[in-house]
């Protein structure tokens, strides 16, 4: 069978897996990578990242009080050797990005400039007006094309993991323009292939938010951590889900409710505006449901006003804000509020790894949004994730590098053609051919809104138990989901149907993990349970896979220099 | 009141099944607040679940789903139904690039050009991390800031009259991506990309109509990019006439 083999494969185009792959050629410039990504890499979603990417670079500024930030917001979830480690590679990663052509905006000093952000003590957000994550991408995408052993696989789909009693070896994947299923062996793979955003019908994430890297590490035996913490931000545009950036708080924007109140007065005094995300989402459905919300054709909101700036902060330091307002709600920001409401926006959660991105499982490494180092515990600060793609991504790059070094090429053979063979009869066989049942969109619809009514900013144990009935029926649909589309070429439809057969995967493990923790912290708010638990429940939650629902149990938070206090702000 | 109805008529294209392309109209339910992406996204998932076309962001930064809306190149996601005439709208694959599969395109033709304008940081010696950021001022970076904002959307081929006729042509993008690096004070690749920029065919034929600057969804200027390449080029062939070493 044709095979194409590396020695080690990146899943995913986007932050975290092009700075695996640069990272990777530099450790050891014979190593032949490559990086397989189901859309050409500047498309990836980093790309809509706006605000800015955290680093200490100042004098004003020091690790420890990144670090304790980066904890506190957390809800003392967050394994604290991770965040030391992070905060202590983050200016160097911020550095590298500069040298590498990152147009940041700068200060008269030349230097570059930084902002205050939510839950951050001093200005340490980098940015690039607030285009960080646009810049970032291309940035890292066009310096890649400078080492010839980076190898792209540009619209390829990955379908599963190549195991060979317990190490991995490489990768199926769709070549969407032909439709062929084609090994990709490996040493090494690196999943980053970014959050799953879209398995909520509420999302600022991109289409291909879909939680691929998850799903395929999840269906190999590696255990997915802390799933049920899942960050809704609070400044989306009614309607699109588009989000507009936390920059235009740290820029000194204010939440308004109907009554021209800077309500956030009541629920983060010390804060207000620059709070942290679960507390800002939460303070914000508190006013709607107090009757203080507006209410429009898509539902109710508040106000972000951003007025008071003038003109020239919002051109030069918000300008795709006023862009984003403009076009999307005819509003424009140095005149008129801009109506917005909390959604879903990344999942603190994701593949279990250690420090360097290693999950467990001999050969495999995961890095940025689908991984779960943990960092971000329950509640992410923003402009962490970015600095993570690179600080992750680079380490696992280097891990990868130096144990793929070391190996001899695994050749293609028993059980890894059986494996292909097995993944071309579910796909092309079985997916492709169901003759009777519902469309495909029918199920991912009622998912999305299923996870939004039951697994949203509050949840209960009623409303978890039926989300965790619901996703287990629409399982048992999708194998009857019908495929559209025949064609070998660029199949869309048959894409969608797998992306909807991973996030079933891994959206069922969210309600579970999530009906289990009897506490509310950071972003998991239970109203019937409404008090963090540090006794019971300052632990990860780890979900692994089975032929029935997922099983989860729990593995200890690393303390290292701060304890677990009240998170007031 | 009866609901109010859009037309989308979509040029499709399946290699596997059609001789040649072919027109297919859809009804979708018309709302003002909608774009020619939701349209597509409507018909995909209740209509024709074959119908295909590239999306992510929808929030015009990922560059993915350019086509041709009514004749002009667009990003679908931030084309509004009320902008257009009518209630027929009709969509087209870009024109100007080979078509895959009905409004998806063929651009790897850019993507080899990209590589080959070196987008990346060009410089003698690399400072070591260490010694902190390269300075840069607020105006050198203003410099290169409008080449910097190109997210590869490839409507500026398809409105390029010149990438048409000749695909030699280096191109806007392409072009006003090594500006990009030409003017950023952190580069020291001049006299490399020089070469590349100038000895690509196409520059000439380039009228300066200036559809590109036009149709840019980001405010990037390429045809400023492909005017300085003119006169760069002009410079140097006098130069070379009347200097010894070609002025070098």
């Amino acid at each position: 069978m044709e095979h194409h083999s590396h020695d080690i494969v990146i899943i995913g185009g986007g932050a975290a897996g092009l700075r695996a792959a640069i990272a990777a050629v530099e450790l050891d410039p014979k190593l032949d990578v490559a990086v397989v990504s189901k859309v050409y890499p500047m498309r990836s979603h980093t790309v809509s990242a706006e605000g800015g990417m955290a680093a200490v670079l100042r004098d004003y500024d020091n690790f420890d009080s990144h670090a304790f930030d980066t904890i506190k917001g957390s809800d003392f979830l967050a394994d604290q050797d991770s965040v030391e480690f992070f905060v202590k590679e983050a200016p160097r990663e911020a550095i590298q990005l500069e040298h590498w052509g990152c147009p940041f905006s700068r200060d008269p000093d030349g230097r570059i400039s930084s902002r205050a952000f939510g839950g951050m003590t001093v200005k340490r957000t980098l940015f690039a007006t607030d285009k960080i994550g646009f810049h970032l991408l291309h940035t890292l995408f066009q310096t890649s094309l400078k080492y010839e052993n980076i190898h792209r696989y540009d619209e390829w789909f990955v379908t599963s993991l190549l195991v060979d009693n317990g190490r991995v070896e490489g990768v199926t994947a769709i070549e969407i323009r032909t439709g062929e299923l084609v090994p990709i062996l490996g040493k090494a793979v690196i999943i980053a292939t970014g959050g799953c955003g879209r398995i909520f019908q509420f999302t600022t994430n991109g289409w291909i938010k879909t939680g691929d890297g998850m799903a395929i590490a999840y269906r190999a035996g590696v255990p997915l951590k802390d799933m049920e913490m899942v960050q809704y931000h609070p400044t989306l545009l009614p309607n699109t889900g588009i989000l507009i950036t936390e920059a235009a708080r740290g820029e000194g924007g204010y939440l308004l409710n109907k009554d021209g109140e800077r309500f956030l007065k009541k629920y983060v005094p010390n804060k207000m505006e620059l709070g942290p995300r679960d507390i800002l989402s939460r303070a914000e459905m508190s006013e709607i449901n107090a009757g203080r919300g507006f209410e429009g054709p898509y539902g109710s909101y508040v106000h972000l006003d951003l007025t008071h700036l003038g003109k020239i902060t919002i051109e030069d330091k918000l300008p795709f804000v006023k862009e984003l307002a403009e076009r999307y709600v005819g509003i424009d920001p140095e005149h008129e509020p801009i109506p917005v409401r909390p959604g879903q926006h990344y999942m603190m959660g994701g593949v279990h790894t250690d420090l360097h991105g290693f999950t467990g499982m001999p050969g495999l490494y995961a890095a940025g949004e689908v991984a779960c180092v943990t960092m971000n515990g329950a509640n992410r600060l923003g402009s962490n994730s970015l600095t993570e793609c690179l600080v992750f991504g680079a380490e696992a790059g280097k891990a990868a590098a130096q144990y793929a070094s070391k190996l001899a090429s695994p050749s293609f053979g028993n059980p890894v053609d059986g494996e292909t063979m097995m993944e071309e009869k579910r796909i092309f066989d079985r997916l492709l051919k169901h003759e009777q049942g519902e469309r495909v969109s029918t199920i991912r619809t009622e998912m999305q809104n299923g996870m939004e009514k039951y697994v949203g900013i509050y949840r209960d144990e009623n409303g978890l138990r039926e989300a965790c009935k619901l996703i287990g029926s629409l399982k048992a649909r999708l194998t009857n989901g019908i495929v559209e589309d025949q064609d070998h070429v660029y199949n869309t439809e048959l894409v969608s149907a797998l992306e909807l057969d991973f996030m079933l995967d891994v959206a069922e493990t969210i309600p579970y993990s999530a009906i289990l923790r009897h506490e509310s912290r950071g972003a998991h708010y239970r109203t019937d349970f409404t008090k963090r638990d540090d006794v019971n429940f300052l632990k990860h939650s780890m979900a692994h896979k089975t032929s029935g629902p997922p099983r989860i149990d729990y593995s200890p938070v690393t303390i290292t220099r701060w304890k677990p206090e009240e998170r007031v702000y | 009141m009866s609901q109010d109805i859009a037309t989308i008529r979509v040029t499709r294209y399946r290699p596997e099944k059609d001789s040649k392309p072919f027109v297919q109209e859809y009804k979708v339910p018309y709302r003002r607040d909608m774009v020619v992406l939701d349209a597509l996204n409507y018909i995909k998932s209740q209509i024709d679940g074959s119908l295909t076309y590239r999306w992510s962001c929808r929030m015009g930064v990922c560059g993915s789903c350019g086509a041709s809306v009514d004749g002009k190149p667009k990003l679908t996601c931030e084309s509004f139904l009320h902008e257009f005439k009518g209630r027929t709208i009709t969509v087209e694959p870009m024109p100007n690039f080979p078509v895959i599969k009905d409004l998806v395109v063929d651009m790897e033709d850019f993507m080899e050009k990209l590589v080959k304008i070196k987008p990346w940081i060009i410089r003698e010696k690399e400072s070591p991390v260490e010694e902190g950021e390269y300075k840069q001022s607020a105006k050198e970076l203003e410099r290169y800031s409008q080449f910097s904002s190109c997210i590869n959307c490839m409507l500026c081929y398809a409105a390029c009259p010149i990438y048409g006729l000749n695909e030699k042509f280096l191109g806007p993008a392409a072009t006003a991506l090594a500006y990009r690096y030409i003017d950023d004070s952190r580069d020291q690749g001049k006299d490399v990309r020089f070469p590349i920029v100038h000895e690509m065919e196409g520059a000439w034929e380039c009228t300066l109509v200036g559809e590109c600057s036009v149709v840019c969804p980001k405010g990037v200027d390429p045809m400023l990019a492909i005017q300085r390449t003119k006169i760069l080029g002009a410079t140097n062939a006098v130069k070379s006439l009347l200097m010894p070493r070609g002025g070098r």
